[in-house]
């Protein structure tokens, strides 16, 4: 039931319809709960409607705080430490 | 898929995996509830369970709506279908619970009744709006993702004067259910399930916000990190908790950032507030009645109430004896700990929720942990 996904955004179509791409699939979605929303936007969709947008910037921020633990990892076992 | 794909690398999984192994203390046991049923389905999904220490035990949650509805709500969306001879619209994970006498919507369906599985709750209107001359029920169920389509619908409705459409609601609320849990006298009293913090919902958040969770924080003592579903997520905020508890403090934390924010969508939070209101209880199964747990339709909007154009027939209908999904939705026993687990009950054939919808613990279990402890063994 709350398995929802993230979607692109290709296109907003009139009442507060839009049309998403879902991998490569294509569908018609509400928009409706969205404020704001803009073309290349990612959304999460939840049986047909947008719940939320997803922020492009703290997605990046959180792979980030990932690549970090990773490189880290990887310098201490390079220097032949284990942490 | 980009927003999924990156976040399920096997490598990086690893590495956060040998942190918190690095992280946690020998001589600590760690037991963190995953509230929600998504969690529960990623968490055996993603073999999580294989990738942690010894001394990290994950709890499975109430977390799953179809799982929590009782037997008297079942019996009357059947009864509905049935007696009052609706066109009943439902959710497809509902469609093969069990409900009094083992029967399910399926069944009723079988049997003759006007059941369709909708996607969304838009088709239920759609159906309303293509069968004027028949009364059509959408048989609303869910956590705080589902609740603003269920609003907009009834709004949708009222606007264009769909005079055939109602909708039962059964939308429950997160943090009651929280905090009878942590209320409930197997956590307080008997110690029977150690708690030591929560995996918060990914997208019951993104509507409700990370604020509601402050409470439980502050009031009870446990940490809560607000996790995505992806297994990078999950394991990252198993070990922001163990970092938590090493250092002694019970704050609300998001890993979720990207789409949860403080106070969650505004929007959908608003048209909520203006179509439903709390109910002073609602039964839960395993939980009981839980007060404040639940949503009903506003009189302003009572004309689209199925429970008031219908007079239904309070059912007494209890769970099957043998079943433990009252026990496993409340953390204190473990699907392993059923004995109908995998035998009498299984995903094809359910005899108790747990089974039946994805997120449930049983089917979880069933279909990604059971073939993995035979190969163990």
């Amino acid at each position: 039931m709350c398995l929802a996904i993230p979607v692109k955004v290709e296109q907003l179509l009139s009442d507060d319809m839009a049309l998403v791409n879902i991998g490569g699939v294509k569908k018609e979605i509400s928009v409706a709960l969205i404020e704001d929303l803009a073309i290349g936007d990612y959304v999460i969709m939840h049986v047909g409607y947008a719940l939320n947008k997803i922020d492009p910037q703290e997605a990046e921020h959180t792979l980030e705080l990932f690549r970090e633990m990773g490189v880290l990892e990887q310098v201490l076992s390079d220097h032949g430490v284990t942490p | 898929m980009k927003y999924v794909d990156e976040y399920r690398d096997g490598k990086m999984a690893r590495h956060i995996a040998e942190k918190i192994r690095q992280s946690v203390k020998g001589d600590k046991s760690y037991h963190f509830m995953e509230f929600c049923g998504g969690h529960t389905h990623a968490i055996f999904r993603y073999g999580i369970p294989d990738l942690l220490p010894e001394n990290v035990k994950m709890i499975h949650g109430p977390g799953c709506p179809v799982c929590i509805l009782p037997i008297p709500r079942i019996d009357a969306a059947i009864e509905l279908a049935e007696k009052h001879q609706v066109i009943l619209c439902s959710y497809g994970d509902m469609m093969r619970v069990p409900g009094s006498r083992r029967r399910s919507l399926l069944k009723a369906k079988a049997d003759g009744a006007d059941i369709r599985m909708v996607y969304s709750c838009a088709d239920a209107l759609a159906i309303a709006r293509g069968n004027p001359d028949k009364q059509v029920v959408f048989f609303a169920i869910g956590f705080e993702t589902t609740t603003p389509p269920t609003a907009l619908i009834i709004q949708q409705a009222q606007k264009q004067q769909v005079k055939n459409f109602s909708v039962f609601c059964n939308h429950v609320l997160t943090p009651s259910a929280i905090s009878t849990i942590l209320e409930s006298p197997e956590v307080r009293d008997m110690g029977l399930v150690p708690l030591d913090g929560f995996i918060g919902p990914a997208h019951v958040s993104t509507v409700i916000g990370s604020q509601p969770y402050e409470y439980f924080a502050e009031e009870y003592q446990k940490p809560v990190v607000i996790a995505g579903f992806e297994p990078l997520d999950v394991l990252q905020a198993i070990l922001m908790l163990v970092e938590q508890v090493n250092r002694g403090k019970a704050e609300v934390e998001n890993e979720f950032t990207r789409a949860v924010t403080e106070q969650g969508n505004l929007k959908a939070k608003n048209l909520v507030a203006d179509i439903f209101e709390m109910r002073a209880e609602f039964e839960w199964r395993g939980l009981g009645l839980v007060p404040y747990s639940g949503l009903r339709i506003k009189p302003e909007y009572g004309d689209y109430d199925a429970e008031k154009r219908f007079v239904l027939t309070a059912s007494k209908g209890t769970d099957h004896k043998a079943c433990e999904c009252p026990k496993i939705l409340r953390g204190v026993k473990t699907p392993k700990d059923c004995k109908l687990f995998g035998s009498k009950c299984t995903p094809e054939n359910p005899i108790g929720s747990c089974m039946v919808s994805s997120e449930g613990a049983c089917a979880a279990y069933y279909s990604y942990g059971r073939h993995q402890q035979k190969h163990k063994s």
